[in-house]
Formats: structure tokens, C-alpha cells, sequence
């Protein structure tokens, strides 16, 4: 199905979010995670199922003010 | 020392860790800063990516607490949201809020601050808010939970130093027992000194060391400004005075004229 992860257009194959992270190399990052502007903690990424248009944010730690 | 939230630190510096020429000027400039604090972000990582992991090992490196931005937010969910992975990232309930309300002034939007202040604090962060001098919206910051302020001294990048002295000054006289730290504007040692010697807990600065011509030396500058400042406070200065006054004693002095 084709969602939005970090802003670019994706196609992926996997159903819910922890499938969709290991499907785009971040299978052992530390990393946070929103769908459609809510935060999901990394607990219920297992059991978060995404629909086509879906739009996912992957964060990490970055430098700061 | 400062306390914020129940926990002390040891320097009342507070450095952001943005914009350096490299990460060792970084790491340098924070051991001859001496700063207890360091202000990250979150930002999107790409697949494969190996940049958030890389910078969280050389800021756990550091040694120094972590208080995590939401800087670039402008609305309070965007806020929120950001705070919320931040907290799961860092793992800290710690949060230095930031809702901006114009993008040129970087200014924060006082409504909507304390809105998403409010959301936060009774979701259990502990929240720092970055926030404008205004007497009022620190009043309403407070009752929304925030147990520290951060004041800017100017808009956030720009090195102008305290732009309201008065406004900053009467913060510190009404709330004595509120932890205070002049957040962004700061340009010179000389800045960080006068906060401290207003009675402010802390400063918090990145522009002014990063972009420096010797960040790690301009750490350390700041460092003793820092320090030389709250020494000065805790000496009790003399008032300003309109009226010379002679500090050579006239008595005793031989008759010339």
C-alpha cells in the first residue's frame, strides 16, 4: 500500500508499524514514532495496523538548541 | 547550583549542542564549558541512517543531563506529539517547550505555550518553557504546571544580549523561588554575567559558543562569565547611585591648597 514516511510518498508491503520500520532499515535504531500526527509509543507498534495514506514520522536524536 | 524540578545541577550553564563545526569542537567545547546541561532535538531519520544513533552515543559521552527541545513546533499539537517522542527517546520527562509564533522573531506564541504547557505537565513531563519576559504569561505558565521559566533574552540566534532588562529583572522579584534561565539571545560573556548577576539560575546558549571563531574557548569564556556573575549576585552588589561619592576617605588628607 502506499503511505507517506517523512514526508516522500512510500510503497510498502507490511500491514503495521514495527513490520513497516524493519521494512525500511530501521530495525534496531533508536527511534521515536507518530502516525497521522499522533505519537505511538514502541510498545503498540506491533498492534498498530496502517491504512493506505498514512502518514508516518521517524524521528531520532539530532543536535539541538 | 541550580535545581530544576528536584534535581541539581552542577553548573548553571546550559549549552545546545547545534550548529558546531564538527563533533570533537562539540565534545571540547562542552568540557571547557563545564555545562551539567545539554539541549538535543528529534528530527527524521531515513532508513539505514545511522546519524541519530551516532549523535545520541557522543552526547551520552558527555556525561551531562539531556533536556530534549520542540523546537521548530508551531502549533500545540505539533508540540505535543514531538514532546511525546522525545520523552520515549531520551527517556526523560523532561521537555524544553517550544511554540513558536512568528518565524521571523522566532518569538513564542504565549497562547498556545501555555496550552500545550498545561497538556504536557499533566501528562507528566517537566516542562521548560521557552518563553517571552511577560510577567502575565509567566503567572499563567506557572499555574499550567511549570515549575521553571525560561525567558529569552532576545530572539533566538541573534546575540543582542538582554533586550529588557526591567522586564527580566521584575521576573526575578516576582517569583523568588522559581528556577529562572535566560533562554537564547545571548552573544557575549558579558550577557551571561549580567543575567547571573540579576539573580538567574541559569542561561542556556548554542549560537553564541558554536558560532564562534574558537567555540571551545568561547565555552569556556562563557563559563567563567557564568560564574563570575552568581558569585557577584550572591556578594550582594552595591545599588547604582546617581551621586559621586569619594572611596578615598577625605579625613587626614593634607591641607594644599
Amino acid at each position: 500500500m502506499k503511505i507517506t514516511v517523512n514526508g516522500t510518498p512510500t510503497d510498502v508491503q507490511g500491514t503495521n508499524l514495527a513490520e513497516i520500520l524493519i521494512e525500511l532499515g530501521h530495525a534496531d535504531g533508536k527511534l521515536a514514532t507518530a502516525v497521522n500526527e499522533e505519537f505511538v509509543p514502541a510498545a503498540a507498534r506491533e498492534t498498530l495496523s496502517l491504512a493506505p495514506g498514512d502518514r508516518v514520522e521517524i524521528v531520532a536524536p539530532r543536535q539541538g538548541g | 547550583m541550580p535545581e530544576f524540578y528536584g534535581t541539581t545541577i552542577e553548573s548553571a550553564m546550559m549549552l545546545g549542542t547545534a550548529q558546531y563545526p564538527s563533533p570533537a569542537v562539540l565534545a571540547e567545547a562542552f568540557r571547557r564549558s563545564g555545562a551539567g546541561i545539554a539541549t538535543v532535538s528529534v528530527r527524521r531519520e531515513a532508513g539505514g541512517d545511522r546519524a541519530g544513533q551516532d549523535f545520541w552515543n557522543m552526547v551520552r559521552d558527555l556525561g551531562v543531563a539531556v533536556l530534549p527541545n520542540t523546537a521548530g513546533s508551531h502549533s500545540v499539537r505539533e508540540a505535543v506529539t514531538t514532546a511525546k517522542m522525545a520523552r520515549e527517546l531520551f527517556d526523560t520527562p523532561w521537555i524544553k517547550l517550544e511554540v513558536i509564533g512568528n518565524a521571523d522573531t522566532l518569538q513564542p506564541d504565549p497562547f498556545r505555550l501555555v496550552e500545550a504547557a498545561r497538556i504536557l505537565s499533566e501528562d507528566g513531563f517537566q516542562v521548560f518553557p521557552y518563553c517571552t519576559e511577560d510577567l502575565v504569561l509567566c503567572e499563567h505558565l506557572l499555574e499550567a504546571g511549570c515549575k521553571v521559566l525560561m525567558p529569552w533574552g532576545a530572539p533566538i540566534g541573534t546575540g543582542l544580549g538582554l533586550n529588557n532588562i526591567y522586564g527580566l529583572r521584575s521576573l526575578r522579584a516576582h517569583f523568588p523561588d522559581v528556577p529562572l534561565v535566560v533562554d537564547a539571545g545571548l552573544g557575549a560573556p558579558s550577557h551571561a554575567a549580567q543575567a547571573m548577576e540579576m539573580g538567574y539560575d541559569a542561561v542556556l546558549l548554542n549560537t553564541a559558543v558554536a558560532k564562534a571563531g574558537d567555540p571551545a574557548a568561547m565555552a569556556e569564556a562563557f563559563a567563567h562569565a557564568v560564574r563570575a556573575g552568581a558569585m557577584a549576585y550572591a556578594a550582594d552588589p552595591i545599588e547604582p547611585r546617581d551621586m559621586a561619592a569619594p572611596s578615598t576617605p577625605l579625613i587626614g588628607k593634607a591641607f594644599l591648597a
